[in-house]
């Protein structure tokens, strides 16, 4: 049995909706999508991200709530927020509910990165292109489910570094 | 090319991603790719098997085309392969390849089940990792009824590895959430709400998201939770920053953690065990007190850290709102955030504060900041911060600031942006009237809401202006000098043109005096704007003409030349022309009486306390309200007061707001305001009706003759309601006539009809035997809690009932506030002798209280934004009973009481709806949607139905009520 539009506008329990990295140019770098849409739907959403986070500057809030035209997803994003951080060249963007809370989530995109860049060395843009493979299996081990399933760095490079080793 | 040097080198593939990277155009980037997918599709239909890394390497160009936005159309069974190879990369990349492309329906699902069937079987914590990552990001239904009945085994399982119990708890949790009848969790409660007290903090961490979502689902069944998570959190506050090692973070103890246990109590009451309540209350002190420490690091990581902590700690406080010293601590501290300089602060600090102006320990001290907050909406670069000011401003006001904010708010909205206008003139129109003392301060906002912002006013804003002055005879000279003043700018809004016509057209004799505003220096000022205006609003100036003709007789002749034109007198628009001639020959046929009686002065509009228990009162006193209340020709006004408000009420009543407004120009009716939020809604809905039904209601305690009929004497104990009673119960939720009840001696009958809080009830009794009942008597009781929801009236009926006769019996009820359980009807008689005892429920059901609510598609989904919190949204999917009739579906919808919306659902076998349930107490706003799958095989149709409201009981009951009728 299939409801047409399971995710509409419900299950608030849902934490993240979509995990973006995205360049100013709007390249996307990673999309990890925790709810169904079609194809159509993630390109407006991508756009529409890239839109609303890339006029912002450092006096604007990490913060959007975003309101998109779209039939079905413009229903969706009015229930939600933008939580982003700019590091360089890249935008990291979590899509959550509204109610949920912001820093924890601002700080679990930051703990996200440093992990990324403990694991690349220096993480750059490049990285992410050559090594997407790579960078769901980090996404993997910090957000599951759309949920944030670990916190601590040591231990998911610790993992990390055990996948890496094995053929 | 830093990857290639780097790690296990898939050569092939860094090498084909700097080819693209280096392509220079669209075309060539395309001409690369069809290049490698031919190359790829050749590998792969080849005669020669192609070795594991190979086919991973492959399997990993396409996924990298997919990404890159192009569609891929095989690939699939090699990726399906990889499953089944032993090595953790090959593996990798096919469930990668599967958890970005496989669509939930795939045919392929049943293949992948079976080699994750073998993986979590495998004992190898990578592979079942790897396996449950595939199940949580797929998350189909096939998925969960292959491993729903597995994973609770793994994730309690004593020899499961932690990092396999952190994937096994969110990947049940995706399950549930995607297919909850398939997730029993019943044997596996206890031990996975011990979770909680696992020594792995990363386990904590994962489970508790699943916790908060079964406990918001089945609070009860997971209450034992509170207790753990406030010993787990009083653990994590108390430590030092440095003993919880990994899970530490810029010298904040476990900040994630944390936020998840203070947001799972949130799903429930305070605790009530005083312990277990005095751990919690000092956890959220010392979180308090963290904040006022000066900071372990100046980065801000970690304060954000510890402040992500500090306002999910507010948010439980605000939550529980019963401890009046943490509430005002909280507003301090976010006193102290107005004014920090990092913005998100600013943001987070204005936004909290919102929701502690609405509690009573919290109102006072959160107003004590109102020139921090005026000055944000002053001078924020950021518009969502402006915005949050906004909110906080209204949030805050009342009697003694509302003249300081209203001021703000209009100078705010004349550089306002956009986005946020419409909602800025509403809530400025809703405090202008809440708080005015002074009419003219009323009528001075609202007309310069007209002038800056004109486009923005919708209808009931200058309904209501109109309204208060002809109410008001002390404002109606000041009106009409001011709206006089305001058509002198030479460019005006058309809404201020409708307001100045009416007024002028009502009171301009009041300034006809002074020459500058003579009768016909007003009537040129009007009809100069004429030209400029729409149909509706010609139509009203034309009304207002003829209405001068009458009060001033010195323009007749102006006038008249003006109807006689061409342009009034063959318009082309019927409603125009036909007004000019009616007005033409009004003024010239009729003599100044009639004239003069027909264009008498608008009556004052009735104040909506039209409620007939209130008159009856005041003329009868109580003793006579039983009688009365049967007399037919009062019974049409149990819809309404007076002669007039009658009609006002049946207009409201068909209308979607109970605003008089709607019969005001006798225009059509009304549309609740735009843009409202659900409390501003009922805001309005409450300045509408001021002193409406609560008035009435309380008064009529006063006299205590709506309090419980006392019961008649009874000698034998009621018997127990019929079995069947609940289904005779769910019957009438959505209708209110009909038969209740039947066997071979009695037949009980219905009719009912509701209106706002109040209800009334007529029972039939028909006596289906040539014998007479005697002793025949009846009672209506409300057991338990009832008693204090429910006023329910009866009067008692003849104790004896002919053979063949049927009699009648009036109940009056009350909803004082929400309630579940119906009242139960006793009916005693004799028969023959012998002793005739049946209990009923009475079909007295919350949703009978309904007021719909009519409202476009950008209300209903911003409103529905605002009932997000997990309470307040009880939800069903059931299979239906019945055929999926469209039609019946409605009926059985409207029936309910709310207003079905159309064009607001974007999947068009959607329906949904929105209502107010109107209490004593309070009025609840609640919304509904319902989802068919009408496409589905007759005997597996189900439904989805969701309701949110702002009370958890109120959706729950509503959402039980209704999934029976379907």
């Amino acid at each position: 049995i299939t409801f047409l539009t399971l995710n509409f506008l419900s299950s608030p329990a849902i934490q993240i909706r979509f995990i973006l990295i995205q360049n100013r140019a709007g390249k996307t770098r990673l999309a990890k999508w925790y709810m169904q849409f079609d194809d159509d739907e993630k390109q407006k959403l991508i756009e529409e991200v890239h839109a609303v986070v890339t006029v912002r500057d450092a006096k604007h809030t990490n913060f959007v709530e975003v309101r998109l035209y779209a039939c079905l997803s413009c229903l969706q994003f009015r229930n939600f927020k933008i939580i982003y951080r700019r590091y360089a060249g890249l935008y990291f963007c979590i899509c959550v509910d509204v109610t949920d809370n912001n820093l924890a989530y601002l700080e679990g995109i930051h703990n996200f990165v440093e992990v990324l860049n403990e694991y690349f060395h220096n993480v750059c843009e490049l990285d992410l292109v050559f090594n997407f493979y790579k960078v769901y299996t980090v996404v993997d081990e910090m957000f599951l489910a759309g949920e944030i399933r670990e916190t601590s760095q040591t231990k998911v490079l610790k993992q990390l570094l055990m996948l890496q080793s094995l053929e | 090319m830093p990857a290639v040097s780097k790690g296990d080198g898939m050569r092939g593939l860094a090498v084909f991603i700097s080819d693209i990277r280096n392509c220079k155009s669209k075309e060539a980037e395309i001409k690369r790719i069809n290049k490698e997918l031919a190359n790829i599709r050749s590998k792969f239909k080849g005669d020669k098997a192609l070795d594991g890394y190979s086919k991973k390497k492959y399997v990993c160009k396409l996924l990298f085309i997919f990404l890159l936005g192009h569609d891929i159309d095989f690939g699939h069974m090699e990726a399906v392969n990889l499953l089944s190879s032993n090595k953790y990369t090959e593996k990798q990349i096919g469930y990668l390849f599967i958890s970005v492309l496989v669509n939930s329906n795939s045919e392929l699902i049943r293949l992948i089940n079976n080699a994750i069937k073998n993986d979590l079987s495998s004992r190898n914590p990578t592979f079942m990792c790897l396996a449950l990552h595939c199940i949580a990001n797929v998350g189909s239904r096939e998925m969960a009824e292959a491993f729903a009945g597995e994973i609770p085994r793994i994730l309690v399982a004593g020899d499961t590895m932690d990092s396999v119990k952190q994937s096994a708890a969110l990947c049940l949790l995706r399950l549930y959430k995607a297919s909850p009848d398939l997730v029993l969790m019943g044997e596996w409660t206890s031990r996975v709400v011990h979770l909680l007290n696992d020594q792995h903090m990363g386990v904590v961490t994962a489970a508790i998201s699943l916790i908060t979502c079964l406990s918001s689902k089945n609070p009860d069944e997971f209450k034992t939770c509170v207790s753990l998570a406030v010993s787990r959190l009083s653990r994590i506050v108390s430590s030092a920053s440095t003993d919880l090692q990994d899970y530490t973070y810029y010298f904040v103890p476990a900040p994630w953690l944390s936020c998840k246990l203070l947001r799972l109590l949130q799903c429930y009451p305070p605790p009530e065990d005083g312990a277990v309540k005095g751990r919690l209350v000092e956890c959220l002190e010392t979180i308090l007190n963290k904040a006022q420490e000066p900071p372990k690091s100046k980065k801000v990581q970690h304060s954000n850290a510890k402040n992500a902590i500090l306002f999910e700690a507010i948010s439980l406080i605000i939550h529980y709102d019963s401890e009046p010293n943490l509430l005002v601590r909280a507003c301090n501290q976010l006193g102290q955030f107005l004014q920090h300089r990092e913005t998100n602060l600013r943001y987070l600090a204005l936004e909290s504060m919102c929701t502690l102006a609405s509690s009573e320990f919290s109102h006072e001290a959160v107003k004590t900041h109102i020139e921090t907050v005026i000055n944000a909406l002053k001078t924020e670069r950021d518009v969502s911060v402006r915005q949050r000011a906004a909110d906080l401003l209204y949030a805050m006001c009342d009697r003694s600031n509302a003249k300081q904010i209203v001021a703000e708010m209009l100078s705010y909205l004349e550089t306002a942006d956009y986005s946020i206008r419409e909602e800025m003139v509403l809530k400025v129109a809703i405090l202008a009237e809440k708080y005015a003392v002074d009419y003219s301060w009323y009528v001075d906002t609202i007309l310069n809401l007209i002038r800056i912002a004109g486009d923005y006013v919708s209808e009931e804003v200058w309904y209501r202006v109109i309204q208060i002055v002809i109410n008001r005879d002390d404002v109606q000279g000041y009106a009409a000098k001011t709206v006089f003043e305001a058509l002198q700018a030479p460019a005006c809004h058309e809404n201020m043109v409708k307001v100045g016509g009416y007024i002028l057209g009502e009171f301009g004799n009041l300034i006809a005096g002074d020459p500058r505003s003579s009768p016909l220096v007003q009537f040129n000022l009007l009809h100069s704007k004429f030209h400029l205006c729409s149909v509706p609003t010609r139509a009203l100036l034309l009304s207002a003409y003829i209405k001068f003709i009458n009060l001033f007789p010195e323009t007749k002749a102006t006038i008249q030349e003006v109807l006689r034109s061409d342009s009034q007198i063959r318009n082309s628009d019927v409603e125009l022309q036909q007004r000019a001639v009616e007005y033409l020959k009004l003024s010239s046929i009729a003599s100044t009486d009639v004239l003069a009686t027909v264009l008498e002065e608008m009556p004052p509009f009735p104040e909506r306390e039209s409620s007939i228990l209130a008159k009856l009162k005041k003329k009868k006193g109580p003793g006579a309200v039983s009688v009365e209340l049967e007399d037919g020709k009062e019974r049409g006004e149990l819809n309404g007061g007076g002669d007039r408000g009658g009609d006002a009420a049946i207009a409201a009543s068909n209308a979607s707001t109970p605003s008089p407004s709607a019969d005001l120009l006798g225009l059509r009716s009304t549309a609740p305001v735009s843009g409202t939020t659900p409390s501003a809604g009922s805001l309005l809905v409450d300045v509408f009706s001021e002193a409406g039904p609560s008035a009435t209601s309380a008064g009529v305690n006063d006299d205590g003759f709506l309090s419980s009929a006392p019961p008649t004497v009874a000698s034998e104990d009621p018997a127990p309601p019929l079995p069947e009673s609940d289904e005779l119960l769910n019957k009438f939720v959505c209708k209110n006539n009909g038969v209740l009840f039947e066997n071979q001696l009695l037949q009980i009958g219905i009719k009912s009809e509701y209106r706002q809080n109040l209800g009334r009830m007529y029972l039939f009794y028909g006596n289906k035997t040539s014998v007479q009942f005697v002793s025949f008597n009846t009672t209506v009781s409300c057991p338990g809690e009832l008693q204090s929801q429910l006023n329910v009236q009866t009067k008692t009926v003849e104790p004896l009932v002919e053979g063949g006769a049927q009699v009648q019996q009036v109940i009056n009820i009350e909803c004082l506030t929400d309630f579940i359980d119906a009242p139960l009807l006793n009916i005693k008689f004799r028969y023959g002798g012998a002793l005739q005892n049946i209990s009923l429920k009475l079909p007295v059901t919350i949703n009978k209280f309904f007021q719909p609510t009519e409202m476009a598609a950008a209300d209903f989904f911003q409103r529905w934004k605002q009932l997000s919190q997990p309470q307040q949204e009880a939800q069903k999917i059931f299979k239906a009973s019945h055929g999926m009739d469209t039609e019946v579906l409605k009926a059985k919808l409207l029936g309910l009481g709310t207003a079905l919306l159309e064009n607001v659902d974007p999947n068009p076998e959607n329906y949904v709806c929105a209502g107010v349930i109107q209490t004593k107490a309070q009025q609840v706003g609640c919304l509904l949607r319902l989802e068919p799958n009408a496409q589905a095989q007759p005997g597996e149709q189900m439904y989805r139905l969701t309701l949110r409201s702002s009370k958890d009981t109120v959706s729950q009951r509503v959402c039980d009520l209704l999934a029976e009728q379907f």
